[in-house]
């Protein structure tokens, strides 16, 4: 019997599972050898019966929560789809004010109207079996995991930060262009895309397996930034995972 | 004998978010008929404070991962009239190709992934990858090079990259432009004309409800960025006065806001569009529309499908028109200049769903201090609300499940994309 593949999307932006919608041509030999059974942003076709459970988004109401636990009680596996799920990701930047103060600012007088938790990684609420990092996720990571899962082979992310992929596209260091990059403590596993494309590395992927963190710290402060500078850097995309403090 | 109908469809599904139509009616009096958006909110105009403004360009397209280009685009809009900066015509021709490239993806996913299954009485396009697969096969097809398109001039779609404030960072060159162009004018023209036959086969629910639309209006451009508020009650309105035509209220049953203008309600998006813009389209987008039965001002909601399609044509031939123009005069490695300064600067463009706005203050430091983000299919909450009001009486006789099913396809014509908004759709029967 073909394993049984569930999506839910939670707080966010629902690019993860477009990043899936975009799997184009492939997505056709995907549903010969799974059984997609819940997939909302594209079908209406429901099931609660499932092996496989993607989680994208951030858990940030009490609703998200208890519908997180659910899903972790009924799934064989549970992945964590995307920086917001795997990091809280950008929902998390507003973990910097309290609820209260978010509420007001976004919704004025009305603020009551609605109940709100900061936003959480879905790590911080169940167990977390396989994490596929990034804003957005590396479509390409996602077809490797379910491959290694239909196959039964050990499923590992790049160990190498961005700078490795970097070198390798041949980019011009973002710190020679005078932008100033978290390449050197990111995990790698996007070919550094952004970079690429003329930019820097935000750090949507999160930390590197040991990162050196106070040489990266060094590395920012010798071109005039502040630790301030530095944190909210780190901030944009992970907030919630404390890597670095004042 | 009483007979009742009442039903709660939650998390109405083929729609971007998560979105609720409750119904409540007793021997066909309505006693309740609701369109809810429970949608976890996001607090973006909250959580954007304090960055400095080319991370608030690169965060904010992260509100929407379908309409992230047209996101990113009201981002740098919106600090660009802040900084007072100028865009040079190459930087505005490619935003504007790649503009008609999210417009005409989001198109494509929306009319074949989201409302097609509806007409094939199917739940997804999952089953019609085995009995129409040249149909699905086309809409993957479509879908792909329009990706290609959009990751080729930012970096990639879903989120952009190389699109900033004053321009880019990165240029197309030529050869990549000649590609494109001839992708499009032979395989992508091809796979269009049929999709076009298709949607001649497709019959529409009957149901109009006359109302006030609002759009970007140009006096000589069907335009998708910038411009002034159109709408079919007034003159129109400098894009800086657009708080006076959102008039955002919250209701409790909603984390997304409502909005209204002149009426009880108004609509924005592709429809809205093609009856305030319709003498710009492109000669041959004016002809697929006479084709396809769409006639302004049309007052069907179900006829958004449509007006995508007809603005689809548009878009490829207005690409088609900007490559022509680029070829012709090269690719400078232009470098955007900024000079960062105190200031607000509102931001608008037309998302493939309607106008959005970005309103932006920021401090000498460029650091942002307040924003304010005016999601299209907030404004259309408010008018899919009254359409219910006004449908439902209409097929209140007809079986539960029929009601049920024109509800959720009424909602998905919206093509909302409520993880913008704040923020699905359920429909649930008691």
């Amino acid at each position: 019997m073909k394993p049984r593949v569930a999506f839910f999307d939670f707080t966010g932006c629902e690019g993860c599972q477009l990043e899936v919608l975009n799997f184009d041509l492939e997505i056709v030999d995907l549903i010969n050898v799974v059984d997609i059974v819940n997939f909302r942003e594209a079908s209406s076709d429901r099931s609660d019966d499932y092996d496989i459970a993607f989680i994208e988004g951030s858990m940030s109401t009490p609703g998200d929560v208890e519908r997180l636990q659910k899903i972790r009680e009924r799934a064989k596996i549970l992945i964590a789809l995307g920086a917001c799920s795997c990091t809280g990701g950008v929902n998390a930047l507003k973990n910097r004010f309290s609820e209260d103060e978010n509420r007001s600012i976004v919704y004025g007088e009305a603020a009551n109207y609605y109940k709100t938790i900061p936003a959480k990684a879905t790590h911080q609420i169940v167990k977390v079996d396989f994490s596929l990092p990034g804003c957005p996720p590396n479509r390409l990571e996602v077809i490797k995991l379910i491959k290694c899962l239909l196959t039964g082979k050990k499923f590992e992310l790049c160990p190498n930060p961005v700078c490795v992929e970097c070198k390798l596209a041949e980019n011009i260091c973002a710190f020679e262009r005078g932008e100033f990059c978290l390449g050197p403590v990111t995990r790698g596993g996007c070919n550094a895309v952004c970079v690429s494309a003329g930019r820097k590395c935000w750090g949507c992927r999160g930390p590197v397996d040991e990162a050196n963190i106070n040489s990266q710290k060094d590395l920012l402060a010798k071109y005039g930034l502040t630790v301030n500078d530095v944190l909210m850097q780190f901030n944009l995309f992970n907030k919630n995972l404390e890597v670095i403090k004042p | 004998m009483s007979t009742s109908v009442n039903f709660e469809v939650h998390h109405v599904c083929r729609v971007e978010g998560h979105g609720n139509i409750v119904v409540n009616a007793t021997n066909g009096k309505i006693e309740k008929v609701r369109w809810e958006v429970p949608e976890s909110p996001r607090m973006f105009e909250s959580m954007l404070r304090g960055l400095s403004y080319s991370d608030v360009n690169f965060i904010a397209p992260r509100i929407c991962g379908i309409c992230a280009v047209a996101h990113a685009t009201a981002s740098i809009e919106a600090v660009e009239a802040a900084f007072n900066i100028k865009l040079t015509e190459q930087a505005s021709l490619v935003r504007e190709l790649l503009f008609d490239a999210e417009t005409v993806t989001s198109h494509i996913l929306h009319t074949y992934f989201l409302v097609a299954p509806d007409f094939f009485g199917v739940g997804s396009v999952i089953p019609l990858a085995s009995t129409h697969t040249d149909v699905v096969l086309r809409a993957l097809r479509m879908k792909k090079i329009a990706n290609n398109w959009a990751d080729m001039l930012c970096g990639r779609k879903t989120h952009p990259i190389s699109m900033v404030a004053g321009g880019f960072v990165k240029w197309p060159d030529v050869e990549q432009l000649k590609q494109l162009k001839a992708t499009l004018e032979g395989p992508y023209m091809k796979d269009l004309e049929d999709t076009v036959e298709l949607f001649k086969t497709l019959k529409f629910p009957d149901f109009t409800r006359e109302t006030e639309y609002i759009a970007l209006y140009r006096p000589n451009k069907y335009s998708f960025i910038g411009g002034a508020i159109g709408s079919n009650d007034c003159k129109p309105i400098p894009i800086n006065d657009y708080q006076k035509v959102a008039n955002e209220f919250c209701v409790p049953w909603s984390t997304a806001k409502f909005t209204k203008h002149l009426r009880d309600s108004y609509q924005v998006g592709a429809l809205a569009r093609f009856n305030i813009n319709h003498d710009k389209l492109h000669p041959k987008a004016k002809k697929v529309a006479q084709t396809l039965g769409l006639k302004a001002p049309c007052y069907n909601p179900y006829f958004i499908s449509v007006a995508q399609i007809v603005e689809t044509v548009h878009a490829v031939e207005n690409s088609l028109m900007i490559l022509d123009k680029l070829l012709t005069t090269g690719i400078k490695p232009e470098k955007p200049e900024i000079r960062v300064k105190a200031g607000r600067g509102v931001g608008a463009v037309e998302a493939p769903r309607g106008i959005l706005f970005h309103d932006y203050t920021f401090d000498d430091n460029g650091k942002l201090i307040a924003a304010n983000i005016i999601i299209p299919t907030n404004e259309n909450h408010n008018s899919i609300q009254h359409d219910f009001e006004k449908m439902l009486p209409e097929i209140i006789h007809k079986p539960q499940d029929e009601i049920r099913q024109a509800m959720e396809m009424l909602v998905r014509a919206y093509d909302p994309c409520i993880s913008c908004s704040t923020h699905l759709l359920e429909v649930e029967f008691k």
